[in-house]
């Protein structure tokens, strides 16, 4: 993910049936109708008839409006929220698997605690590093690690939710 | 209450949804469907010869009467075959309802015999579908499926039923009302929306309405020809809108886009307020974007969001069915007694007459050769106007919305978004079906009757009476006439060698075969068609093989660049229109 695409980059978060297929109508969605999807996360939510699916795209106004119309008209889709349009908190999670050799496992461990990141595993030659924030924080995480150091990322996809009172249910 | 099977259930469902009359083909996974309907006699089952055929046949049977079409395929190929019905039904928005027979819910996903995911298939080219894995849901789900289809901007539904789910039993239970939290379709515009609109409208000096097929799927004609009249605006249709006004009223300055008349084309690129109602700007109208109406704000009306804003930028969206945004505009103005502005208007309808004196649907008749145009000329003449008429899909399609001046609604019936060869005969067919004692007329070509030609049979066998005008000029005409214009006539795979005798194959199916070789002969042979009122009657016209449809506007073009027969029969195109279709 680059900073400079930022300024198109919507994070789109939708409530819709907890069905079999639900997922694939939206994947479909970008697929067919040629979409950017960046990524997407999905799991049920506190009532288990919804699930919460949040998604990164990019593309210009006029896209991301059809993005969030073609969306709400399929018929599992039951409200969806652009939190790119308001206030709103974003999170990703990343596991990372470094080596931790001599001299870097202490400059590891210092880079993880500037990141705010816990070590969840330690062997003679590695750690696996737990970090989550803003999608741009992790991407700054990465940056800031050696190349040679890193054995092996795993990203969540981003969620996020709107700050203050508002909130997406129904 | 007495548990019964799930087949029953899914007939004792259709009777409840008031279908009389249905299409399909009968396979392993949905013989226990056959088997009780078997068992009763309201629903009409027509056996077709392939599935394609038997979703064509439903779509002329809903696109006539404006209800759900009803289908029922087996798995496996009894699906895959619907898929480009489906698909059809799709791009169109027709209201179908699809009952496919799924392999047994404990053989899903191990590659059973005729087993296919018809969900997963149809997924991109259905408005919604369903798998049924617990047979207390299919009565509902048949219910959700019947109101989807039919409401806000309607489409094809699937309902995939495995085979043991038809075999089961639970007790009967149809629900009266749906209510579905994550659909909702917009009926009633925005008050608001609706004020800007007739302020935008009123104020106009060259005003244009434009309309498609969203009119004719909501009923809305009545509202529209009183709008219409009320304003004194000039009018034009897509080819999906033919028939919301009457074509033979003054207002109507014919279709628009590739091939539509050249009135409609200039008074649509020099208009200053676009009205745009139940339309989707799709780009045979448009032709290029940027091109498009430079000068006009644009009012746009539809039950789809989607829809709105997709490929041209409007300037006041209204969201809500056609005939209830109509009928708010139509009190507002009456209420404040809004008048158009008179003068400029006479200034406007002068400048259409100027172009409409160019009469670009002109064409020079042959005292030798069958013109195309010719034939549906008289097919008009000798229906009176009054025939519901089918199209395949090539030059003819566009001769008949050409020369056909429909004048009401579900009259015309043609697979415009898809452009699906084939369509013509199994619509002519549910269409006649749906109206047994009007005249229906398919009008198709050599290319497209072959496509689906097996139904001759289907049409013995259930007593469907139509006039097939075949417009047979050894080529795939339409192909053949871009390779003509934009492929230095390299005439790559459109001719049509070994033609069979259309004569003797319609006699084959027990039909009646005519042969028409001379113009004179052409009024004739219609007549005797026509008068044949019990007889399928296959006219096979022997037409000028060089014939091109005019006006046309070339891909990459504007509006204002339209092509006119006489004008400009060498014809180059842009570069860059070169990519498009």
């Amino acid at each position: 993910m680059n900073n400079s695409d930022n300024s198109n980059r919507h994070m789109i978060s939708i409530l819709m049936e907890n069905e079999a297929g639900a997922l694939s109508r939206v994947a479909n969605l970008f697929s067919a109708r040629g979409y950017n999807i960046e990524s997407l996360t999905v799991a049920p939510t506190d009532d288990p008839t919804l699930s919460r699916l949040t998604l990164v795209t990019s593309g210009n106004e006029q896209i991301i409006e059809q993005i969030v119309k073609q969306l709400n008209k399929l018929i599992d889709v039951v409200k969806l929220i652009d939190l790119s349009e308001t206030d709103s908190i974003e999170r990703e999670l990343m596991l990372v698997k470094t080596k931790a050799v001599g001299e870097q496992r202490a400059e590891m461990m210092r880079l993880s605690e500037i990141f705010g990141g816990h070590i969840l595993d330690v062997t003679e030659s590695t750690y696996t590093i737990e970090l989550t924030g803003p999608g741009g924080k992790l991407d700054n995480f990465l940056n800031a690690v050696e190349k040679d150091a890193i054995l092996e990322v795993v990203r969540s996809g981003a969620t996020g939710i709107a700050r203050g009172q508002k909130a997406l249910h129904v | 209450m007495e548990p019964i099977t799930g087949a029953e259930i899914l007939v004792r469902c259709l009777h409840e949804e008031g279908v009389d009359c249905m299409f399909g083909y009968p396979g392993g996974a949905v013989l226990h469907i056959y088997d009780a309907l078997y068992a009763q006699e309201k629903i009409k089952h027509v056996l077709v010869r392939h599935e394609q055929a038997a979703v064509h046949a439903a779509e002329g049977y809903a696109r006539a009467s404006g209800k759900t079409g009803v289908v029922l395929v087996t798995s496996g190929p009894g699906v895959t075959n619907a898929v480009t019905g489906i698909a059809d039904a799709y791009m169109d928005s027709i209201p179908l309802v699809i009952f496919s027979g799924q392999v047994p819910t404990a053989l899903i996903g191990n590659d059973a015999f005729q087993e296919v995911d018809a969900v997963g298939i149809t997924r991109p080219c259905v408005k919604h579908n369903f798998l049924v894995r617990d047979i207390k849901n299919l009565a509902e789900t048949v219910k959700k499926a019947f109101y989807i289809a039919s409401t806000g901007r309607p489409g094809p539904v699937l309902i995939d039923l495995p085979k043991d789910i038809t075999i089961g039993k639970a007790e009967f239970h149809y629900p009266k009302k749906i209510k579905l939290r994550s659909y909702n379709p917009t009926i009633k515009g925005h008050a608001g929306q609706i004020r800007k609109a007739v302020d935008l409208v009123m104020s106009a000096k060259k005003p244009m309405i434009y309309t498609g097929g969203g009119v004719i799927l909501s009923d809305g004609s009545t509202e529209l020809v009183e709008l219409t009249q009320l304003l004194g605006y000039p009018i034009t249709h897509t080819l999906m809108g033919l028939g919301a006004y009457p074509a033979t009223d003054r207002q109507f300055i014919g279709m628009l886009g590739m091939h539509g008349t050249y009135e409609a084309n200039m008074a649509m690129h020099h208009c200053d307020v676009l009205i745009a109602i139940g339309a989707r700007f799709d780009d045979r109208v448009t032709g290029k974007i940027e091109k498009f109406c430079p000068e006009a704000k644009i009012v746009h009306i539809d039950i789809d969001p989607s829809s709105i804003s997709k490929n041209v930028q409007v300037d006041i969206p209204i969201v809500g069915s056609v005939p209830n945004v109509l009928r708010a505009m139509i009190s507002v103005i009456r209420d404040e007694k809004l008048k158009p502005d008179t003068k400029a208007l006479e200034h406007w309808w002068r400048q259409i007459d100027e172009w409409r004196a160019i009469k670009s649907l002109s064409y020079r008749q042959s005292d030798e050769v069958i013109k195309p145009q010719y034939v549906i000329e008289k097919l008009y003449q000798v229906t009176e106007g009054k025939a519901i008429i089918t199209s395949d899909v090539g030059q003819h399609q566009m001769w008949a919305a050409q020369y056909y001046h429909f004048d009401r609604p579900r009259q015309w019936i043609n697979s415009g978004g898809l452009g699906t060869m084939g369509f013509g005969l199994p619509a002519a067919m549910g269409a006649k079906l749906a109206f047994p004692d009007q005249d229906v007329a398919c009008v198709t070509g050599d290319g497209s009757i072959q496509m689906m030609l097996q139904e001759l049979s289907t049409m013995k066998q259930y007593y469907t009476p139509v006039k097939i005008v075949n417009l047979n000029n050894g080529y795939l005409g339409m192909v053949r006439q871009w390779q003509e214009f934009f492929y230095q006539k390299r005439y790559s795979m459109t001719y049509m060698e070994a033609l069979p005798i259309f004569v003797m194959l319609a006699e084959a199916y027990g039909h009646v075969g005519m042969r028409i070789e001379k113009p004179g002969d052409v009024e004739g042979a219609l007549r005797e068609a026509f008068a044949m009122k019990d007889r399928t009657v296959f006219l096979d016209f022997i037409t000028d093989q060089s014939e091109n449809v005019f006006p046309m506007i070339p891909s990459g073009g504007g509006q204002n660049e339209m092509l006119l027969a006489e004008r400009d029969e060498m014809v180059s195109t842009h570069e860059e229109g070169m990519v498009l279709v």
